[in-house]
């Protein structure tokens, strides 16, 4: 029985192996499609490389700014950024997100500020809040909050508002206290939803990065970016800092993806 | 779910209550009204005695409040007028002597078969290792031993409903109500699922409240059926069973259930608005049943203590 039962996981594991193989080779043949596209375009079109660099020039500056250590610093603020950010964030949404949708009065109170916070653009604030907070890490951590804030806390209130009500009659039934339904019915239920909401925050939280550092910083990839168009005039660099943030973004949406995955999919 | 598993399904399990752990049940003038847009009277005046082990189905037309009752009954709705008492202490909310089966399994679907179990012992703050004893003893005795881990998602709708009858017992209820939890299974799975709830029955010696619309199965599975009436809901009948236990699967063809059933059904068709049921029915039961039946209904008229059908010497593994 349970040798037939590791035997059919492995046998899964296997071929999960294998469609995740087939999954990503469309990935690498689109990428590679954009890259001799890309190409085409620097050579048809003849912009010189202070406008468009070609894709060499830009992995070869990629792969420079790594070695002679112009990356790393900028790369590590940034992520520091955009994860201590997120998980503020989304932290703080799903507490609100709860609150929000167990508390039709919460809804009231808080929804119309929460809609005005989404509506103003965070580039906007960007500028107040440096002033408020400063260029180091706090004025960041607050821009990234502010901006992964909505995606999740609407995520987990509607969620939570979609739990099958059979469910917590169900608990109810067992007396389970408010924060047990909460933690064991409720949470676990709308975990898909929540994810969904996270998986949107995480790539929003780069976005809060980068502008935060946009408004004052001395070090990230929104710096390197600022300075190598400005002082100095490094256009492959620029593009290198640029296929660093969408690198970050992609891994960071894909574990995101993947802890939905381990979480959720075995349902 | 095999047949041929069965037997040892209901012999290789401990006895999980202690013997005459069930409660008896009074439910005294129970009323009660929805308030809402429409004002919509639910329950008028319910008298209710149960006693300890007793086996109680409560049937009625569609929407007159059954399950309504039943939430009642387990505190889950408070009635606006009545009382209603668990071994003479009232029930003032979701009361601990209390299992509830559902319609539906309910189970929480990330969870194990065997973690859904623990649910109510994790909510009452049981340790684990009481957890796990307890939900093995469960799990047995409702024959899914191997499914122990399995979700919820890869079982079939029966094997759910297993489940949840095993997290009903979780915390050992004296008083075990289900509100008619075999109505989303096929006719043939429903009928061996009646017989292992009696089984259960026997094991476990709660009482039991069944709300149900199937007529063979009240009768089957009860020793009284409660014939309530239309919105507001009031108790119209209230027909005991003569039959003997343990009771068979064959037993459902008896005439006794056959007569039994027509009486609940003309008891049923007087409460409906439906002229054509009601007439039909009425037609029904001065003529008696089907020619076929109806010498058999003879023998179940003569003597209510020794029914003809009833055959000591009939092998149990009949059905």
């Amino acid at each position: 029985m349970t040798a037939a039962v590791s035997g059919s996981t492995t046998a899964r594991r296997r071929a999960q192996r294998r469609s995740v193989l087939a999954a990503l080779w469309p990935m690498v043949a689109s990428l590679v499609v954009f890259v001799i596209v890309w190409q085409l375009v620097v050579f048809v079109s003849g912009f010189p490389p202070y406008i468009l660099p070609g894709p060499l020039s830009v992995g070869q500056r990629f792969v420079r700014a790594w070695l002679d250590g112009t990356m790393w610093p900028n790369v590590s603020a940034t992520l520091v950024e955009v994860l201590l950010g997120f998980a503020l964030g989304a932290s703080v949404a799903l507490v609100a997100g709860i609150a929000l949708a167990r508390s039709r009065l919460a809804e009231r109170l808080l929804s119309p500020y929460l809609v005005a916070a989404q509506a103003t653009p965070v580039l906007a604030l960007a500028p107040l809040i440096a002033l408020w907070f400063g260029t180091d890490l706090p004025s960041k951590l607050v821009i990234c909050t502010l901006i992964v804030f909505f995606p999740v806390a609407v995520a987990t209130m509607v969620g939570i508002r979609s739990v099958d009500p059979r469910l917590l009659e169900m608990a109810r039934s067992f007396r389970a206290s408010s924060w047990q339904t909460i933690t064991r019915v409720e949470v676990p239920a709308a975990l898909p939803a929540i994810l969904g909401g996270m998986r949107v925050g995480v790539t929003l939280s780069v976005i809060g990065a980068i502008v935060g550092e946009w408004a004052g910083a001395d070090r990230g990839l929104g710096v390197l970016i600022n300075v190598a168009r400005g002082s100095l005039f490094d256009i492959p660099l620029m593009f290198a800092a640029l296929l660093q943030l969408a690198i970050i973004g992609v891994v960071l949406y894909l574990v995101m993806l993947l802890i939905e995955r381990r979480l959720v999919g075995e349902r | 779910m095999d047949p041929a598993r069965e037997p040892a399904t209901m012999t290789a399990t401990p006895s999980v209550h202690a013997p005459g752990a069930g409660a008896g049940i009074s439910l005294n003038g129970i009323s009660l009204t929805f308030r809402g847009a429409r004002t919509t009277r639910v329950l008028d005046t319910i008298d209710l005695e149960v006693r300890r082990r007793e086996v109680v189905a409560l049937i009625g037309p569609n929407g007159c409040g059954k399950s309504t009752l039943l939430r009642v009954l387990a505190g889950l709705i408070k009635a606006d007028g009545g009382a209603v008492a668990i071994d003479g202490q009232p029930v003032t909310g979701p009361d601990p002597r209390v299992g509830l089966v559902f319609q539906e399994p309910r189970l929480l679907g990330w969870r194990s078969a065997e973690s859904n179990v623990r649910f109510p012992m994790e909510l009452a703050g049981w340790s684990r290792e009481r957890q796990e004893a307890r939900a093995s003893d469960l799990l047995g005795l409702v024959g899914l031993r191997e499914y122990a881990r399995a979700r919820p998602g890869t079982l079939s709708g029966g094997t759910r409903q297993r489940v949840s009858i095993a997290r009903a017992l979780a915390l050992e209820p004296s008083l075990l109500l289900l509100d008619e939890p075999f109505s989303a299974l096929d006719a043939l799975t429903r009928e061996r699922f009646n017989l292992e709830l009696l089984r259960l029955w026997e094991r476990t010696g709660t009482t039991i409240v069944l709300v149900t619309h199937s007529i063979p199965e009240a009768v089957f599975i009860a020793d009284r059926v409660v014939v309530l009436s239309p919105r507001p809901a009031r108790v119209v009948a209230d027909i005991a069973v003569g039959m003997p236990r343990p009771r068979r699967l064959v037993d459902l063809d008896s005439a006794l259930v056959s007569s039994l059933a027509a009486d609940v059904r003309a008891h049923l068709a007087d409460t409906t608005d439906d002229a054509i049921a009601m007439e039909e029915a009425r037609r029904a039961i001065p003529a008696g049943l089907t020619p076929k039946d109806r010498p058999a209904r003879k023998h179940a008229e003569t003597e209510p203590g020794t029914p003809a059908w009833f055959d000591p010497f009939r092998p149990e593994d009949e059905s």
